[in-house]
């Protein structure tokens, strides 16, 4: 099989606004039926690139390719816009009904008022709202208008799908269900998606690549678990949320290891890696990979449990919040470390504010990068 | 006052008996103002729409001088049109002075502005994203400004009726372009000033009271439409 | 091809409605250019009542369209100066003559006359009830100060009353029992009522509005108060697109027997009494006695 086309690529994106380079984006391609978040803090650029993509904000340098095609010299701009479709974080209804809504998109395009029907009564059973279907937009909650605004978009069976923030609106007892439904949605779609959020658990969730900007650029793109657990630089890395990053000096290389003395803390840290002695590195632990355990029996005799976990340290939780699924605890041990744990791990240790624990962690759960003033460079 | 009970009574006998002269003039009245209304309707939110979702050098005075028009004296605009068909004005060949054409000329100078002035500002209330979500539903421009005006429906229909309501009243327009001539160019607004200047206060008042019923009925019909499209 | 508005019924409803006007208007009476004549005249004059009788005689004969303007004299020789009526038929002959005498109006024909009236408050504090001359009784109103409207408004009227104040050698502008309302006939009688104040006004005016005005007739019949019209064709020398075969229709009908035989009687069941006395071919010095 010939191997195949992008479907989106973007060559030398740039968008200069008063002066300031607002987008510089030398390559971006994406796949057919894959779904790729757009995360970064505020102002990165993720919603000026979506709009870009879609031709929907001002000039712009560089090019666009869709499925191959120069658009603008050999697609037109309208057409490329129409394979398209996109919502944003308000579910900016038309003032009429949910069916003429979700109808808009194919009536613009000048659809068959019989297909018209069909696809709308398809939208709206993707979403679940097809017993919405005659009421006044106006009428509507918020969870159900953006259902309507999303059954809009997928209405007109577009080639890619671009959302902006489409569930930060929304409060909890909606969005829970409708990020489930739409990982349902998606995946048995398999419709491009290009999806902005700020929510690190709906990309994770929701995507299989993720991109991480900051100030108009793409500082990493890879699939979700890499960008995750191989944080390109130390931006991405506490972007990600990796839960627990130090600073520490390798003191000893053992070979396929090194020890790392955590500044600030006497401590030693035994990571995977080979950097030199003396070379100043952040240590990246994910929070999911620190098990925590309570010594049992008399108080300050540690359990001598044989395990595989090289990194033993024993200290007090000083925080423990809940986090959707898990409960983080924030814990000191002479540096402050951060686990998650689960519910019942959670009660079935007594943790809370003050419980002195031991924190494991495995060396190769150590994700070490050079400490650099410049993000470009790579470990 | 003993006058007005005249009036009003005199009003309430001229409808009943449908009046021919009175008949007449109502219904030039609802013919001038209504056509004049329309055509500021069609001028006005056209180009109202147009200047509230581009972006062109020089928009700020665009609007600002929509804005200024909407205070326009009915009764200057009233000169500066009749100097304009004047015979031997610069439209003199159209040869439409002391005729209802035009008064339905002034009267839609009058109100075109009105009614551009309020389609500028309801569609700029619109939510700033709107315009993109329609672009991104593959809209073509016209498709765009069609779909923004529907939106804006509620508050264009205050634009009709203040279009309307601003003509159907105005006076110093309608007599200096229209000569006030009987049965021919004379108006519920123009007959009234004849009357009171005639000194024939009940038949003044009986057509200022006609005129009122006009005008409500108008806005009524109008109004339910707008406010069954309340939110609810 | 695209979205369908929800409510469309009821506003489609109204664009029919205003469609259907549309196209019913447009079956005015569009006579054509050359048979559109437009009438200078008084307001006065208008309001008598005389031209809602005497036009349509003259448009059934002769198939013109009269489009009568009723201004003040002033305006309308105004209107007649920059071409833009036909004919004039007004009552300001000092006017009139500078008109036709500037090269503005020809063949100025005497129509009509009817007379001027002193009016007042019954009580009468001036005490000018009964004067022969009605410069005289001006002088008096003067005098004691008594309150005067005047139409200011470069009337027929406003412009007899200017010659009578003239005449009594006085200047009333300015004084404070002196005010000018600019306003019509019938408006500045309902202002004197109410304001108990004298005032000046042709015959016809005040019989019509006599039932609810409080002013009686305090000085009439003098040959100064005699309120004379004329109809004056605008020259079409100065400006081409006057209607000057229509203007020439109109002149003649005025002064034609039937027309001033119809003049005659108007007024009489009415009022008891003609507002208006033919005077067409008369000599103008011959009027009055």
């Amino acid at each position: 099989m010939s191997p195949a086309v992008p479907l989106i690529e973007a060559q030398g994106l740039r968008v200069e606004r008063g002066g300031t380079v607002i987008l510089d984006i030398p390559l971006l391609t994406v796949e057919e039926g894959e779904v790729l978040s757009l995360i970064g803090p505020n102002g990165a650029g993720k919603t000026t690139l979506l709009q870009t993509l879609s031709y929907l904000v001002g000039p712009f340098g560089g090019t666009l390719f869709f499925r191959g095609r120069k658009v603008g010299p050999d697609l037109p701009v309208l057409a490329y816009r129409r394979a398209l479709a996109m919502a944003f974080q308000d579910p900016l209804l038309f003032d009429t009904t949910v069916f003429e809504n979700v109808a808009s998109g194919l009536r613009i395009r000048g659809v068959q008022k019989r297909e018209i029907r069909a696809a709308v009564r398809e939208g709206l059973a993707l979403f679940g709202i097809g017993g919405l279907k005659d009421r006044s937009a106006r009428s509507l909650s918020g969870g159900e208008a953006q259902r309507v605004s999303l059954a809009r978009a997928f209405a007109i069976r577009p080639d890619v799908m671009l959302l902006d923030e489409p569930f930060a609106a929304l409060d909890p007892r909606s969005r829970e269900p409708l990020i489930e439904d739409m990982q349902a949605i998606l995946r048995r779609t398999r419709t491009t998606t290009l999806l902005v959020t700020h929510d690190l658990m709906e990309s994770l969730r929701l995507s299989d690549r993720i991109a991480v900007m900051d100030r108009g650029k793409i500082c990493q793109i890879g699939a979700a678990h890499e960008v995750l657990n191989a944080p390109v630089d130390e931006f991405v890395a506490s972007f990600v949320g990796t839960g627990t990053i130090l600073e520490g000096r390798v003191v000893r290389n053992k070979g396929d290891t090194v020890l790392v003395s955590v500044s600030g803390s006497g401590e030693v840290i035994e990571s995977v890696g080979a950097f030199p002695v003396g070379e100043t590195v952040f240590l990246c632990i994910r929070p999911e990979h620190v098990t925590l355990s309570v010594p049992s029996g008399r108080a300050g005799q540690e359990s001598p449990l044989p395990t595989s976990a090289r990194n033993l340290f024993s200290g007090a939780v000083t925080k423990v919040s809940p986090m959707g699924f898990y409960q983080k605890i924030d814990f000191d041990c002479g540096f402050p470390l951060v686990s998650y744990v689960t519910l019942q791990s959670c009660e079935a240790l007594k943790l809370a504010e003050g419980r002195r624990v031991t924190a494991s962690f495995k060396a190769s759960a150590v994700h070490m990068i050079k400490k650099t003033a410049d993000p470009a460079e790579s470990p | 006052m003993e006058l007005i009970l005249e009036g009003l009574r005199k009003a309430f006998w001229l409808l009943v008996t449908f009046d021919p002269e009175v008949m007449g003039i109502t219904l030039l009245s609802l013919k001038v103002s209504g056509i004049a209304t329309l055509v500021s309707l069609v001028i006005g939110i056209s180009v109202g729409a147009v200047v509230a979702l581009s972006r062109f050098p020089g928009r700020r005075i665009a609007v600002t001088l929509i804005n200024t028009g909407m205070g326009l004296p009915p009764v200057v605009v009233g000169l500066f049109v009749s100097i304009f068909l004047w015979r031997n004005g610069p439209l003199g060949f159209l040869g439409v002075l002391y005729t209802p054409t035009a008064m339905i000329i002034a009267q839609a100078v009058i109100a075109t502005p009105i009614v551009m002035g309020i389609t500028v500002a309801a569609l700029q209330q619109l939510p700033k994203k709107l315009r993109q979500q329609i672009l991104a539903l593959g809209a073509t421009r016209f498709q765009l400004v069609l779909i923004m005006t529907r939106e804006a429906r509620l508050p264009l229909l205050a634009a009709v009726m203040a279009g309307f309501g601003g003509v159907i009243s105005e006076v110093g327009a309608s007599i200096m372009v229209g000569g006030n001539i009987k049965g021919y160019s004379r108006v519920l607004t123009t007959a009234t000033v004849m009357e009171a200047s005639r000194g024939n206060f009940d038949t003044a008042i009986a057509l200022g009271v006609i005129l009122l019923v006009l005008a409500y009925g108008v806005n009524l019909v109008l109004t339910r439409i707008q406010q069954r499209e309340r939110p609810r | 091809m695209l979205f369908h508005p929800v409510s469309v019924k009821p506003l489609s409803i109204i664009f029919t409605v205003l469609l259907f006007l549309f196209a019913v208007l447009g079956a005015g009476p569009v006579a054509g250019r050359e048979k559109n004549l437009i009438l200078a005249t008084t307001t006065s004059t208008q309001d008598s009542g005389l031209l809602d009788v005497l036009v349509p005689l003259f448009e059934k004969r002769t198939g013109y369209f009269v489009k009568t303007i009723a201004v003040g004299s002033g305006q309308a020789m105004v209107m007649g100066e920059k071409g833009e009526a036909d004919v004039l038929l007004i009552h300001s002959p000092e006017a009139e003559i500078k008109f036709v005498a500037a090269g503005y109006g020809i063949n100025r024909r005497l129509v009509m006359h009817n007379d001027f009236v002193i009016v007042g408050p019954p009580a009468d504090r001036a005490e000018v009830s009964g004067f022969k001359r009605a410069a005289e009784a001006f002088g008096k109103i003067a005098a004691r100060q008594a309150p005067f409207l005047s139409r200011g408004d470069n009337s027929g009227t406003h412009a007899e009353e200017k010659g009578l104040w003239k005449a009594a050698g006085v200047n009333p502008e300015g004084q404070k029992w002196y005010q000018q309302t600019g306003l019509g006939m019938g408006q500045t009688l309902n202002v004197a009522s109410e304001k108990k104040a004298y005032t000046l006004s042709d015959r016809g005016t005040y019989l019509a509005l006599k039932k609810r005005l409080d002013l009686a007739i305090l000085v009439e019949g003098d040959r100064q108060l005699l309120n004379v019209y004329h109809v004056i064709e605008v020259n079409p020398a100065k400006w081409r697109k006057v209607n000057s075969t229509g203007a020439g229709a109109f002149a003649g009908f005025m002064v034609a027997p039937e027309t001033q035989a119809v003049i005659k009687t108007f007024g009489v069941d009415t009022f008891g009494s003609p507002l208006f006395f033919p005077d067409a071919g008369k000599d103008e010095g011959s009027l009055g006695k």
